[in-house]
Parts: C-alpha cells; sequence; structure tokens
C-alpha cells in the first residue's frame, strides 16, 4: 500500500471541507456575562501573593546587607593595613631620619 | 453605524467592557471554526473559544495595532488550541478493529482501487481525524495548520510562536508521524 498517495488522499479529504462556524445562540451574552463577572476571591491565591511579595522584600532585605557587609569589611580592611604598615615601618622612617 | 475594530478596542480599554461584546460576535465564527479543528465535543470547542475570549479581553492592553486585531486573536486562538491538545494528550494508538464500517469500507475500497476512494467521502475525515487525534500536540497542530489549512511556513511560525526552523524540523517529524500511523493501521489491516 502506497502510504504517502493514502497520506495524501487523507488529507485532500480534510481540505475539501471547511470547518463548521456555526456560533451557538447568544454565545456572545455568554461570554460579556464571564468577563463582567467579579471573579470569587480566592484566599489561597491571596495568601500566596502576600507569601510572594513578602519574599520578594526578604531577598532586597538580604542582598543589601550583603552589600554593606562586604563594603564595610573592605573599607575595615583598608584601613588596618595602613595602620599595620604605619607601626612596621615606625622603626625605618626614625632610622631614615637618624642618617 | 459599525465600529471599526480600532475604535471599540479604544472604548474597551477608556473602561467601556460593553465594547468587547461587538468583537466577540464578529470574530467568534472564525475562532469556532479554528476550535473545531482540534476539538470533536461542543463543549470542549464552547470551552476553547471561551478561554480564548478570556485571554483576549485580559490581554487587550497588550495589544498594539500594529497587525489586524484578527491576526493578534488567531495567534492566541491557535496557542490556545495548542494548550487545549497538550492538556488532552492520549497516548493511546489507534487499531484497526477501532475503525468504523465506514472507515474500514473506504481503506478497503482505497487498497483495491486507489482512485475510486472518494476524496470528499465523511469516512475519509473520520479516518483522518481518528489519526491525527493519536498524535503527538505539536505534530497535530503542524499538519492542521500546514497540511490542511495550507498556510505558509512563516504564518504558523507567527501563529505558534516557534521558529521558522523549528516549524519546518516539526512538519517533517510530524509527516513521519502520520505515515508511521497509517502504515500500524494498514499492517494489521491486512498482514
Amino acid at each position: 500500500m502506497n502510504l504517502e498517495n493514502l497520506r495524501a488522499k487523507l488529507l485532500s479529504a480534510a481540505r475539501q471541507t471547511a470547518p463548521d462556524e456555526r456560533v451557538p445562540y447568544a454565545f456572545e451574552k455568554r461570554i460579556m456575562a464571564h468577563l463582567v463577572r467579579k471573579p470569587a476571591e480566592d484566599l489561597f491565591s491571596l495568601w500566596g501573593s502576600a507569601l510572594w511579595k513578602g519574599a520578594a522584600a526578604c531577598a532586597v532585605i538580604t542582598a543589601l546587607s550583603v552589600a554593606l557587609s562586604v563594603w564595610n569589611f573592605r573599607s575595615t580592611t583598608d584601613t588596618d593595613d595602613d595602620g599595620f604598615e604605619t607601626v612596621v615601618l615606625a622603626g625605618a622612617d626614625q632610622m631614615t631620619q637618624t642618617w | 453605524m459599525e465600529h471599526s475594530d480600532a475604535e471599540l478596542i479604544a472604548a474597551v480599554l477608556k473602561g467601556d467592557a460593553a465594547s468587547f461584546e461587538p468583537l466577540v460576535a464578529r470574530y467568534s465564527p472564525r475562532i469556532f471554526a479554528t476550535a473545531r479543528r482540534y476539538a470533536r465535543r461542543d463543549s470542549e470547542v464552547e470551552d476553547i473559544v471561551q478561554e480564548v475570549w478570556t485571554k483576549a479581553y485580559q490581554k487587550l492592553s497588550s495589544f498594539r495595532g500594529e497587525a489586524p486585531f484578527e491576526h493578534w486573536l488567531m495567534r492566541l486562538a491557535v496557542r490556545t488550541c495548542y494548550d487545549f491538545l497538550r492538556g488532552h494528550q492520549r497516548n493511546r494508538e489507534t487499531t484497526f478493529s477501532e475503525l468504523s464500517e465506514p472507515e474500514s469500507d473506504w481503506l478497503d475500497r482505497y487498497v483495491n482501487d486507489p482512485s475510486s476512494a472518494a476524496e470528499d467521502a465523511a469516512a475519509a475525515r473520520q479516518l483522518l481525524d481518528r489519526v491525527l487525534s493519536q498524535m503527538a500536540p505539536a505534530a497535530r497542530l503542524i499538519i492542521t495548520l500546514l497540511e490542511i489549512e495550507e498556510r505558509p511556513v512563516k504564518e504558523i511560525a507567527k501563529l505558534t510562536g516557534w521558529s521558522v526552523a523549528l516549524v519546518k524540523v516539526r512538519a517533517f517529524r510530524a509527516r513521519a508521524e502520520m505515515r508511521k500511523r497509517l502504515a500500524k493501521i494498514a499492517k494489521e489491516k491486512y498482514l
């Protein structure tokens, strides 16, 4: 059996019939009633959205805290380095002055 | 006086929900025709069309008016039909014993003399419907758009949101899948 020919024949049969465009009576009224109907309050979705908002706020606070602590750590390290250097080289400075 | 699509859409976006009704009345026949290609039961068809209009109403602000409203709406309709197919996917394969008598007779006529099997026969359409209903959602969608509705590949890419290359690949696979399913039916019936 030539399957490609059979496939073409079946598709040709489908092409020859346009699908039905019939619309049920007053369908547009039904759609409008559905669209303007006030959505029922869903407690779970309300709770879920509040939870997501809370999670987003927590993430922002965490990011800010991390950024601040990193920045603070760097500036503290820089100060310590300067102090350490001053102490270590204090003797050398004095020696230079003596010479 | 009949308002244009643009006027009605502008009115809806300003808060006049009632202006949406003429749009529903104007384009529902086309959406029903599209939905009937993918769903058989009336209740399923109505659910699909209702879903399309609900999405259209909710996303109306995203319609920019660069293309006709009908094109935008048809994209929504095709994607909703695809979602429907994915949600109602069946993994069952058609066996010869499931064919109805007219379908089986049509296939006999085709095997005996391919030219005598009428192309406009209802049985042929039923048989095709049966084969399509067993195919993967993407394959069914692509066969319908490309082979039955004879739309160009670029248009299918716009309707489905797939790239042109993906449409071509899926079309190739869909044709192969269809041949495979027809071969299975033929093998059971005649071997």
